[in-house]
């Protein structure tokens, strides 16, 4: 069995090589830092007025919004030493009323995740906006989901009532055959899209099964104000 | 000495200088995609609409660029056995670069792209340019060479793009081209798509070379 | 977000979204070491292996950049900890199989610019997977990979008896057939649920 000879480098070679790599390594190192730094702020803007953009589509005539976070008990306001819970937005019209809530959700679809955001109004106690903001379906198939005009209408009043003591939904969030739903709570599936737009569907029974009964005991809590959030 | 060519002065005398066919050799001769069959993942996964190839052509060549002028800076002081560590690491820097700079361009563009502007950094033909080209010239000529290429690239890209956008979405870079009535080839947007174009584009300049070869 | 079964990861990575065929990755190697079966065979082996590796590494190096606040260098650390696997597996194949070694030639060490590897680190950082699901999503993508590149070796020898025009022979041809075979694959989606 042959054993390939070893490459024996010379002590002022080894250390040219170390030099060369730990300068380079450095180099590298400090320009990347730089990109970095120089970006943060630019990103951020850019990640905020993306955000609220997709506040305003799925919470209409909201004028400013006002993020909060979940600290386990209650909702506090979102500020930038914020804690890792849910995020949620509440919606503001010109004259300071509460239009909603904007509550992202995610689900598992055919080519990956699915991010969504979807405006809840505890007036109407039901869902009242929908965009899906990250998306790798199939496109014209599973990308439905965004432009098919008959799913977009099932989220213009998907009622998510609470039950009597406010717990819990009163019925949760619930798939129908295309053409077959019969009740407001539940989601006309797109066919074709089976896939897709079930995990549209399990996303949002999910989350509005979890957030909408604390956010509507509390929901008298929410005052517009002026804070930066991300 | 002049070629005998029928093409006027300022073309016969482009293709004797050397700097030019330095650049020129990426467009054509030496296409990355379509002759040297290098950096293929993005070429079929990043070509699904025109705006899309477009960007990550423009990407790729910064990185080719950036890379190419620093490594042909630095060749004198890289030893032989680290050299192509040396390149990697380069390179990764500047796709980092380019990643972080697309981010705070177009976070839309960023999403669309994904994961690919990351794997810029294996992109074949980047590490083959320094290797081959930029660790033994000057740094003018690199530059030349990088330009070339990276051109050649996005060129390649644009084919792929504009063929699948066209024929998929009935658009290119977003405007619509054909009235509603028109079936999208939606097999154009899928992978198999991206498979099938670039084999199609490799088969016209096959036959363009043989036809080449024979006349 | 709902747990992903490991099996679910398994099929998904090696059927629904196989990396070759769905997510085109690794097409270099795809297209230049797909000529005969049993170089094919084995360099999804070693990709595969050199992939579980990485998986672990990258799963380490995430954890760690994050701790130190420094998630810019996460490119840089897994492309440096690809290369140091490959040269070490290249070593490895070198004193083990010094036939299989000259059988790989070049794309052995290629696989360091093979986008699979580097594009499994990637998607499991993005996915946010935790050690066991990285170890079996790295498995699966690996035995997709090698699947892939099993079926179309296996068609290509096949074709090499079959009258082929000149035109469409070599690249052209196996873009044709990983076409179909792509087209194929996508009668995986749903399997899993």
């Amino acid at each position: 069995m042959t054993i390939a000879p070893e490459k024996k480098d010379a002590t002022g070679n080894s250390n040219k090589m170390l030099f060369a790599m730990v300068g380079i390594g450095l180099m590298c190192a400090l320009l990347i830092v730089l990109t970095y730094e120089g970006t943060k702020p630019i990103i951020a803007k850019n990640k905020a007025a993306a955000l609220e953009q997709a506040i305003f589509k799925v919470l209409p005539g909201t004028a400013t919004t006002a993020g909060y976070v979940w600290t386990g008990e209650a909702f506090a306001p979102l500020d930038d030493t914020g804690a890792d819970g849910k995020r949620i937005y509440a919606g503001f019209s010109e004259s300071g009323e509460l239009t909603g809530f904007a509550l992202p959700a995610t689900g598992q679809g055919y080519a990956g995740d699915i991010r969504v955001l979807y405006g809840y109004d505890p007036a109407q106690e039901a869902l009242v906006g929908f965009y899906v903001l990250e998306s790798k379906e199939t496109p014209g198939l599973g990308d439905k989901i965004e432009k098919d005009a008959a799913f977009l209408a099932n989220f213009e009043a998907l009622s998510v009532a609470l039950n009597a003591d406010g717990s819990a939904l009163k019925e949760e969030v619930q798939y129908a055959k295309s053409g077959e739903k019969e009740n407001p709570w539940e989601i006309d599936g797109i066919t074709g899209a089976t896939i897709s737009s079930r995990a549209v569907t399990e996303a949002l029974s999910a989350s509005t099964a979890e957030w909408v009964p604390k956010i509507y005991q509390t929901k008298d809590q929410f005052q517009p104000q002026s804070q930066s959030h991300e | 000495m002049n070629k005998p060519t029928d093409k006027p002065g300022f073309f016969a005398a482009l293709e004797d200088s050397p700097s030019a066919d330095t650049f020129l050799r990426g467009l054509w001769k030496d296409n990355p995609v379509f002759v040297q069959v290098l950096g293929m993942c993005p070429v079929l996964a990043v070509t699904n609409t025109a705006e899309n190839a477009l960007a990550m052509g423009l990407a790729t060549a910064f990185v080719l660029l950036m890379s190419n002028v620093l490594v042909s800076s630095l060749r004198q002081f890289i030893p032989k056995q680290v050299r192509i560590a040396s390149y990697i690491l380069i390179i990764a820097t500047f796709v980092t670069i380019t990643d972080y700079a697309i981010q705070a361009i177009s976070v839309e563009l960023h999403k669309s792209l994904g994961a690919f502007i990351s794997l810029i950094v294996v992109n074949c033909l980047i590490l083959s340019r320094a290797e081959a080209f930029a660790s033994k010239n000057k740094i003018g000529q690199s530059v030349l060479d990088a330009l070339g290429m990276g051109v050649g690239f996005t060129f390649a890209l644009l084919c792929l793009g504009v063929v699948r956008e066209v024929l998929g979405n009935g658009s290119i870079f977003g405007l619509a081209l054909f009235p509603d009535t028109f079936q999208e080839w939606i097999v154009m947007v899928l992978p198999a798509g991206g498979f099938f174009t670039l084999a199609i584009w490799l088969l016209l300049f096959n036959i363009l070379k043989q036809k080449r070869a024979t006349t | 977000m709902k747990e992903e079964s490991l099996w679910y990861i398994f099929i998904n990575a090696s059927l629904i979204n196989n990396f070759v065929l769905a997510y085109f990755l690794g097409i270099c190697p795809f297209l230049g070491v797909s000529g005969k079966l049993e170089t094919a065979s084995k360099m999804g082996a070693a990709v595969t292996f050199v992939m579980l590796i990485s998986s672990v590494c990258a799963y380490g190096i995430n954890a760690f950049l994050i701790a130190i606040g420094a998630p810019f260098l996460q490119l840089i650390s897994f492309i440096v900890v690809i290369a140091s696997t490959v040269q070490l597996v290249e070593m490895f194949v070198r004193k083990m199989s010094p036939a299989l070694f000259r059988a790989l030639g070049i794309f052995l060490p290629l696989i360091t610019t093979n986008c699979a590897i580097l594009g499994l680190a990637l998607f499991q950082t993005q996915k946010g997977y935790g050690f066991v699901e990285s170890l079996v999503y790295a498995l699966g993508a690996g035995a997709g990979f090698t699947l892939a590149l099993v079926l179309i070796a296996g068609l290509r020898e096949r074709l090499d008896f079959a009258e082929v025009p000149s035109v469409v022979k070599g690249t052209a041809l196996t873009l044709l057939i990983a076409g179909i075979l792509s087209l194929s694959f996508m009668g995986f989606a749903g399997l899993g649920g």
